[in-house]
């Protein structure tokens, strides 16, 4: 619109003379300003799809609650829990907001010395009822974004508000009263713009000088990280160079009790990086059908670990096509409450060599 | 072939993550004998395969150079053996790697640079660190468009063919996260440097600048406030970005250090937002919106805002403050004697250009100034050095940077006074590291 509105405004600039003399010394000095071509209406609806804090780019539409949950537990639930409560996958959604804080529009449980909630969760933090659409649109579900129809991104929409309890459970959200329940957002007078962190230009808010001598400081150690974490990220000596100034410490060791020297230096070794093994790449294909997502090869994460799907199945003659019905269909009692939805997305091949993987004890 | 090499021929132990199977290692194993046959099938390889040798020399001097090994007696590789050159293989240690427990799906996570082991400014492009939102792709650069739309006189389409034609530039500069360094705002949580601050990288960019595409499309300069920067990816996300700053120094880039931008970082088309954290620097761009409001899109509404003691959480925090750590020594190292070290690190402020880093080997009480090392650019990152001889006594590293501006980076306990604990992101306080009289390096907190 803004694009047509302008070239109208060209032509009639364009006709005076005056106007040709700018353009032309324009084009001189930008010789490359042809390059490129005019987006088509069609086009620009495509991929123009954000939603701004005042509704700017919000499609019309309308969902209800109910409905809302019916998408929720066939497309989210896995991932965030039936009610937007899990921590297991992402954090959570829903939690740690009161009615009070609905009236307020401040989360109480954010402010420091408040009893606070176990883990920040979105609803705590979002002052923008525009987010929420926005990003359930545009990147949900997480293995299949922008398949949720405007209807189903209100309904879903609808149903976390309700889980919030910012809206009841007979509620329809649309295009039309959206502006209104932004009036309700639990958090939306808990966000300051802060400018000397966003212009180049500001100043830090906090200070330091740089005192060269005799400083004061406290010398004690603060903080350290404690003896049991000591390899906690795996042997640092493997994460070092095997030659220069230093080495890693042995972390799989205990520290070295006498000073510096009176202990032979800890051995470098250089570990070989992972490569692919031969034939097809299992792993590779779990990862590019984002399976590992929800499935770990050893442990479970929402879905049970590759090795427990072996484990519990071994055996079973029909294995590998009752493995490739699971991931193309979906399933859910096996392993729990929790379903996984029909992986669609992952193609014949594909699903049929993961299913043979896995068949393989997922070795 | 010094003892140490000698010791870590054929030695191939499991990775930290357990990631190598027994059949690898078998594998492993037989391609070592491969490679042992043929060198001495050539006539060489002894003196190589006789590696363990004593540190001690002998009273004629030292095997490594009294016996000539295979690389000098023998034929070498040939041109092209590897057409796109790979690393030492006595250099995989020093790898992208997960910091356990951080994230819990792959696709959203991040890896860390391993910046304890690298040199001078430029991170190696298969070293720069991730962070994905919702997995990365290798997409094909044919089909790939960028649009320009909103407050423009003419929306604009743009292939990879009509960038690339375009007048570009070439400039150094870093990236961080704003969450680097996010572990430690309340206490010591990570061994090393590459988990403390490995989520920073400095690359050459090349690309059209942002201004150019926009002049191009005929910016409406007096409704133009903010533009959006949006993905292609999965989430497609979303960032805002003030006009002054899109036009000024702004890339559309496709470039890193000399060649394509790598899969993990955007290929083929990548935004570079000087001074500004990462997640601002939109990967395999598509759009450009000009608009005159702020977009409070996800990260910038739900997460990368910061949590302050009475409740609110700032928004659109972007500037990377300036800020600086040492890289060597540094947690999880281990000194192997007394004596002379070259204590460096690196140092860069998103506001312009370090004007001085100060190192101090006692906690803070006295300070020296490091030497800078060229180039310094403003919004890059910059190496320093500066002589220690250690006595062999513990002793806190710290070093503190200075950026054109005049702000000094802080003390951690001077952050937390303004922002509390819970901020999560731009921590860029002073790092202390602990060396400890059995010569190991720890990660500590000292003010």
């Amino acid at each position: 619109m803004n694009a047509m509105l302008f070239s109208s405004f060209r032509v009639l600039v364009a006709a005076s003379a005056l106007a040709l003399g700018v353009q032309a010394a324009q084009a001189q000095s930008r010789p490359w300003d042809t390059i490129g071509r005019d987006a088509t209406r069609a086009e620009v609806k495509a991929w123009d799809i954000d939603v701004r804090p005042d509704f700017k780019g919000l499609p019309a539409g309308s969902g209800t609650v109910s409905r809302g949950e019916t998408v929720w537990e066939g497309k989210c639930a896995s991932c965030h829990g039936a009610f937007g409560e899990s921590n297991e996958v992402f954090t959570p959604i829903i939690g740690g907001t009161t009615r009070k804080d609905i009236e307020t529009g401040r989360v109480a449980a954010l402010v420091a010395g408040n009893p606070s909630a176990p883990q920040k969760t979105t609803m705590m933090k979002v002052a923008t009822l525009s987010t929420l659409w926005d990003y359930i649109n545009r990147a949900m579900p997480w293995n299949a974004p922008k398949s949720l129809s405007a209807d189903e991104v209100y309904a879903v929409t609808a149903y976390l508000l309700n889980l919030a309890e910012v809206v009841p459970a007979d509620f329809t959200l649309s295009d039309k009263n959206i502006a209104e329940v932004q009036k309700r957002m639990p958090n939306r007078n808990g966000m300051v713009f802060y400018e000397p962190l966003w212009k180049a230009s500001g100043k830090g808010d906090v200070k330091n000088v740089a005192c060269m001598k005799n400083c004061e400081v406290d010398p004690k150690v603060h903080s350290s990280l404690p003896g049991f974490a000591r390899d906690a990220h795996g042997n640092i000596l493997e994460q070092n160079r095997v030659i220069g100034p230093v080495r890693g410490a042995d972390t799989s060791q205990p520290p070295p009790k006498g000073p510096v020297g009176s202990a032979p230096p800890p051995k470098a070794v250089v570990v070989a990086a992972a490569a692919p093994a031969g034939g097809v790449d299992a792993k590779a294909l779990l990862n590019s059908n984002s399976c590992t997502a929800c499935h770990g090869v050893k442990s479970k994460i929402v879905g049970p670990g590759f090795n427990e799907i072996a484990a519990k199945h071994k055996g079973r003659a029909d294995l590998e096509a009752y493995l490739m019905g699971k991931i193309r269909n979906g399933g859910e009692g096996v392993w729990g409450a929790v379903p996984m939805p029909p992986q669609a997305q992952v193609g014949e091949a594909d699903a049929k060599a993961i299913a043979q993987w896995i068949a393989a004890g997922a070795p | 072939m010094s003892d140490q090499l000698g010791d870590v021929i054929g030695r191939v132990l499991p990775a930290p993550e357990n990631c190598l199977s027994t059949e690898k290692l078998e594998d492993a194993r037989k391609a070592r004998r491969r490679f042992m046959g043929k060198a001495l099938a050539m006539g060489a390889g002894v003196a190589a395969s006789a590696g363990a040798a004593t540190r001690a020399l002998a009273a004629e001097g030292e095997d490594a150079i009294l016996k000539l090994p295979a690389h000098t007696t023998g034929l070498g590789q040939a041109v092209a053996t590897d057409g796109y050159g790979k690393p030492s293989q006595w250099e995989a240690n020093l790898q992208r790697r997960q910091s356990p427990g951080l994230t819990r799906v792959n696709q959203a996570s991040v890896s860390f640079t391993p910046l304890q082991g690298l040199f001078g400014i430029i991170t190696p492009s298969g070293l720069h660190f991730e962070r994905h939102h919702q997995g990365w792709w290798d997409i094909d650069p044919s089909q790939h468009r960028l649009m320009v739309n909103g407050l423009v006189k003419r929306e604009r389409v743009f292939t990879m063919d009509d960038l690339m034609r375009l007048p570009s530039v070439s400039r150094i500069h870093f990236i961080e996260c704003g969450a680097n360094s996010a572990t430690e705002w309340g206490n010591v949580a990570v061994p090393t440097v590459q988990y403390t601050h490995g989520m920073i990288s400095c690359s050459e960019f090349t690309g059209v600048l942002l201004s150019t595409l926009l002049e191009m499309c005929g910016i409406d300069k007096k409704k133009a406030r903010y533009v959006l920067a949006e993905g292609a990816d999965g989430s497609s996300m979303t960032r805002t970005i003030d006009i002054e700053r899109a036009m000024d120094d702004c890339i559309v880039a496709w470039g890193m250090n000399g060649e394509m931008l790598r899969p993990e970082n955007g290929y083929p088309l990548r935004l570079v937002v000087p001074g500004i954290q990462g997640v601002s620097w939109v990967k395999y761009l598509r759009r450009i919106e000009v608009g005159d409001e702020k977009y409070a899109t996800k990260d910038e509404a739900v997460h990368y805002i910061d949590h302050m003691p009475d409740g609110t959480h700032r928004q659109y925090t972007g500037i990377q403050e300036c800020k600086s750590v040492i890289t060597t020594p540094s947690g999880g190292q281990m000194l192997l004697d007394k004596g002379y070290y070259n204590v460096t690190g690196l140092a860069w402020s998103g506001r312009g250009a370090i004007k001085r880093v100060d190192v101090s080997v006692d906690g803070g009480r006295n300070w020296r100034t490091a030497r800078l090392e060229g180039p310094i650019l403003p919004k890059a990152l910059t190496r320093f050095n500066i002589d220690w001889v250690w006595d062999g006594k513990p002793a806190v590293l710290q070093s503190r940077a200075i950026d054109s501006t005049g702000y000094v980076q802080p003390k951690i306990n001077q952050l937390r006074a303004v922002r509390g604990t819970r901020s999560v992101y731009h921590q860029n306080a002073i790092q202390s590291w602990l060396v400890s009289e059995n010569g190991e390096v720890s990660n500590v907190q000292v003010y």
